[in-house]
């Protein structure tokens, strides 16, 4: 029978596994260094907020590995030798496999900076990261302050965790407005404020410098490159983006460059070993994706196309339109289609933009200029429906017509405050134009004739 | 500030609960012989043993209530006794004459039940003198507490939006010693609510002065149940308003349960009772209200004139028609969590517990099996019930009607729904009753989910697995195993709480209702992923 492996137990490689049972009754193995069952690594900060425990982040229940004879193999991979098709372990065992899929993920930036690796400093990705802050951030007496640095996603999401225990946290952010290469500037400012809100002392255009340590090799500080000054912590939280996770890697001859190269596929240079997940690099972008995509859901979409191939159904890894999804404290994200912040977007992108008076909610439509065909949406503390909006997108409509149906694809709980209305009548006033908001009609959402 | 007002609440809140608990023992009990012989003419006691035994039991005496439920339970067994033997001795004689005569000085009720009813006719003291004071001692310090304990939230909670935080650290809500104390006392509550009445009589007191007001007679510890159950009630629903303030559904879906328990379940009924009506609970749906077909109600329905006669046809009605047809339209969540008593402790008292009902395959495969035979232990009793009704007969198809009656109060409508129900919240989570064991839930999750247009839709491809939705479930569903295939829910047992919509940080779940075409929808790849375009294409 053959044998399939699949190193990283995270989405991607789970997703993998699930659907290549699905489809075959191949022999699959899953080897993880980070722990023996797949957990939601998104959910780690409800562990630490207390909102969950860990055995909550485990979709699966213990049985279900061996009732779908998925092996688990705890262990640390060191090298791979491709020719023998074998896998070597830190504690010098080996596994043999026919087929054999990369899924390791990543793994924090560190842009050597003095004292990265000191005690106490850590990123917020792994479950070991979670053991750490336990560890040095359990109250507010063992960490007087923490200081995060990097705003992204992970970034604002510490500060969230750290923030739940009363901890003190400064917030170095290298751009000038939070996430503002991938927020338009009115929704950045918006959590600028929001971050503020919840006492967390926000830097913006500020860098670290260096990390620095006391006696016992533990940090103590950081200096901020642009001013010197020297900030007092216990913790340091690296969240300034990640990075494949390949370095095991090196001596074998699978082709990478960031990540491990793959064509679409999700094919190495190598027969018989696939890469998929935060670890893979396209060769070429897809679309506008990037060539690598650290992001959950391609993840999942990449297992599931890998599945598909290695049970004899070959196919290539063909994302749709883009989503994603995050929530920055109490304020809740999505995206369908492009919306790209106004440092990044092209010549031919324009918004309709608008917000609420006084509430964190806010959306922002992305529109070609010429033509008006709708690129994509952001929305802020309205919840849209994501079948509606990837119809839209593969429909190609225009900016007009999705303003006039805005209703059919908002997702609120019933009985939330509409503001299709407010939003309309922005839209009317700006582009001196007469649109009706339509009614939701179940009949369209679910295209029934 | 906020948190020493907080702790200041917490204290006041103690010493109102435990003035509540021992005011059991407070005050005496005792009977002048003239009380004791008026008593014994109005019950009709024939038995001269129990006259004697009575008054050297408790004329004149000064009991606590514990000694006098111990010697009013004696007097009652040795004159029961006392005619046993009479009868047993006649038995043998074959005087048989002589035997049946006997039997109308026996005495029938429970021991305890029978003790209640001379307690509280026999209650002295300082609680009985003083209901004013003692309410407020009690019932008063309690709201005030718990006030003062909840309203600093709306500070210390932060922004509105979902505030779990520290829930697994905190040993009330984390399975811990707090939780388990709450489980004691609330077991123990109960069982001396349904099966020792007698003992907490001077709660009675406390109450008669409302009882009188609403429904013209002293209150009975069913009376100091419903009003404790609206008063919690609504302390805890100002504890949901601020937690979920943030949440349309769940302020309005709040207030939608309390109306109907404060007005439905308790004002209405003891209204009906003053104008000499059955006091009836309209919206107490057959099965759960499983005593509805039981021959006294019956009995008491049609000896009540109109009213009765519309209570009969409403109660038939509101089983077999109106909840069938709302669930269609709406899940059982239109009376599972927005209307029924049981749901409405739940979701206010319950809500700090929702956390710990079991997610496991095991739990729904027990879950299936009992709930469904309870459902069918009810539908029994009440064939055999109205069976018998109707032919004056004592037994159906060889079940004897008292027999499956009894068993059914005792088993299912005391121990499961009331002391395991509620006395386990802490523990188990706050809908053990709702999900194992109650009939009518069951009949409600089979319409939902063959014959329905209520649905959980799963947002496309946007979950990411974070296990939020299935951790605060209250009914046990693994709502991230459908969300994270990009399925809806549709599940027998869901009661619309709406709170996995409310936790999810990323926007992926939405209780509606909408066509019956595609609510269920099973997924191969997920939203967001064109392997299958072409295919898709071709389908349609």
């Amino acid at each position: 029978m053959e044998h399939i492996v699949i190193i990283g137990n995270g989405i991607s490689g789970v997703t993998a596994a699930r659907h290549i049972r699905k489809n075959s009754d191949k022999r699959i193995t899953i080897v993880s260094a980070e722990s023996k069952y797949f957990f939601s690594r998104t959910a780690l900060m409800y562990i630490y907020m207390g909102h969950m425990k860990f055995e909550h982040t485990q979709p699966y229940e213990n049985w279900f590995w061996k009732k779908n004879r998925i092996d688990l193999k705890q262990g640390f991979v060191t090298k791979i030798d491709t020719s023998n098709k074998s896998l070597l372990f830190s504690d010098d065992t080996t596994l043999i496999y026919d087929k054999l899929i990369i899924a390791t993920g990543s793994k924090p930036n560190k842009f050597g900076w003095p004292g990265q690796d000191l005690d106490g400093v850590m990123g917020m990705y792994h479950k070991q990261d979670l053991e750490n802050l336990e560890k040095f951030a359990p109250d507010n007496k063992v960490c007087k302050r923490a200081v995060i640095v990097g705003g992204g996603l992970i970034g604002i999401e510490l500060a969230e965790m750290l923030r739940s225990r009363d901890i003190p946290v400064t917030f170095l952010v290298r751009e000038s407005s939070f996430w503002n290469g991938v927020l338009t500037a009115q929704e950045s400012e918006m959590i600028n404020q929001h971050i503020k809100e919840h006492h967390i002392d926000l830097r913006l255009s500020t860098n670290l410098k260096e990390i620095k340590s006391d006696e016992n090799g533990k940090v103590i500080s950081v200096i901020i490159e642009e001013t010197g000054e020297e900030i007092a912590c216990d913790v340091v939280g690296l969240t300034a983006g990640v990075t494949p996770n390949i370095d095991f890697l090196k001596e074998s001859k699978i082709e990478t460059k960031r990540g491990v190269l793959v064509n679409r596929f999700l094919e190495t240079n190598v027969k018989d070993v696939y890469a998929i997940g935060d670890c893979a690099e396209q060769h070429e972008a897809i679309g506008q994706r990037r060539n690598i995509e650290a992001v959950w859901y391609t993840g999942r979409m990449m297992g599931e196309t890998v599945a598909q191939t290695i049970t004899g159904n070959k196919r290539a890894y063909n994302p749709g339109h883009w989503f994603n999804s995050a929530k920055f404290l109490d304020i809740e994200y999505q995206t369908y289609g492009w919306v790209f912040s106004e440092r990044n977007k092209k010549e031919n992108e324009v918004y309709f933009q608008w917000k609420h008076a006084t509430k964190n909610i806010c959306i922002t439509i992305s529109y070609d200029k010429d033509s008006h065909q709708f690129l994509g949406i952001n929305t802020f503390g309205i919840r849209m429906r994501h079948e509606i909006f990837d119809k839209w997108l593969t429909e190609n409509q225009s900016l007009e017509y999705v303003i006039e149906y805005l209703a059919d694809a908002n997702f609120d709980p019933e009985f939330y405050s509409l503001y299709e209305a407010d939003i309309v009548a922005k839209f009317n006033k700006e582009m001196g134009t007469d649109i009706k908001s339509k009614k939701k009609s179940w009949k369209r959402i679910f295209k029934i004739a | 500030m906020m948190k020493t007002i907080k702790y200041i609440g917490l204290a006041i809140f103690l010493i109102g609960l435990t003035i509540f608990t021992a005011s059991i023992f407070l005050g005496s009990f005792e009977m002048s012989q003239k009380e004791l012989n008026t008593y014994i003419a109005e019950k009709n006691y024939k038995s001269e043993i129990i006259k004697q035994e009575l008054s050297k039991a408790i004329v004149d005496k000064e009991l606590n209530i514990f000694e006098f439920s111990s010697v009013v339970r004696e007097a009652f067994e040795t004159s029961n006794n006392y005619y046993d033997k009479l009868i047993a001795k006649y038995n043998a004689e074959k005087n048989w004459k002589k035997k049946g005569e006997q039997y109308k000085y026996k005495i029938f009720g429970k021991p305890h039940t029978l003790s209640y009813e001379i307690a509280k006719k026999s209650g002295k003291g300082i609680i009985k003198e003083n209901s004013g004071l003692l309410w407020f001692l009690t019932f008063g310090l309690g709201i005030i507490g718990a006030l003062l304990f909840i309203l600093p939230n709306v500070i210390l909670l932060g922004k509105p939006g979902i505030k779990n935080d520290h829930i697994y650290q905190n040993s009330a809500t984390n399975r811990g010693l707090m939780a388990w104390l709450v489980l004691v006392y609330l077991v123990l509550f109960y069982l001396v609510l349904y099966f020792m009445p007698d003992y907490v009589v001077n709660w009675t007191y406390i109450l008669d002065p409302i009882s009188k007001t609403l429904n013209g007679g002293s209150a009975s510890q069913w009376f100091v149940y419903g009003f404790l159950y609206c008063t919690i009630m609504l302390v805890m629903s100002v504890r949901m308003y601020i937690k979920y303030r943030h949440n349309k559904y769940q302020i309005i879906r709040t207030t939608s349960v309390l109306f109907f328990q404060i007005v439905f379940a308790f004002l209405i009924p003891e209204i009906m009772t003053s104008l000499n009506m059955p006091g009836y609970d309209f919206k107490n749906a057959f099965p759960l209200d499983y005593d509805f077909f039981f021959e006294w109600n019956l009995k008491s329905l049609t000896e009540s004139g109109a009213i009765g006669i519309f209570i009969l046809v409403w109660g038939t009605l509101l089983t077999l028609v109106i909840v069938p047809v709302m669930v269609y339209f709406f899940g059982k969540r239109w009376y599972c969590s927005w209307v029924c008593g049981c749901g409405g402790l739940a979701e206010t008292l319950g809500d700090p517990y929702r956390q710990h009902s079991n997610k496991s395959l095991n739990a729904w495969k027990l879950e299936r099996w009992l709930i469904h035979a309870v459902l069918a232990f009810s539908l029994v009793m009440t064939i055999v019930t109205l069976y018998c009704y109707f032919s004056s007969a004592s037994s159906f198809i060889g079940i004897k009607s008292q027999w499956i009656k009894d068993t059914y109060s005792f088993l299912i409508g005391a121990w499961f729904a009331g002391v395991i129900g509620t006395g386990f919240y802490p523990i188990f989570g706050n809908r053990v009753w709702c999900r194992f064991g109650c009939p009518l839930a069951a009949y409600l999750g089979l319409v939902q989910r063959f014959k329905s247009r209520f649905r959980i839709t799963t947002n496309g491809g946007q979950c990411i697995s974070c296990g939020n939705c299935s951790t605060y479930c209250e009914q046990g569903i693994d709502v991230r195993a459908y969300a994270q295939k990009g399925e809806n829910i549709v599940r027998s047992s869901c009661v619309g709480c709406g709170i996995c919509s409310a936790v999810c940080p990323r926007g992926v779940l939405k209780l509606e209702n909408g066509p019956e075409a595609g609510r269920i929808n099973p997924t191969e790849i997920l939203l967001g992923n064109d392997v299958d375009l072409m295919q898709l294409v071709n389908k349609k």
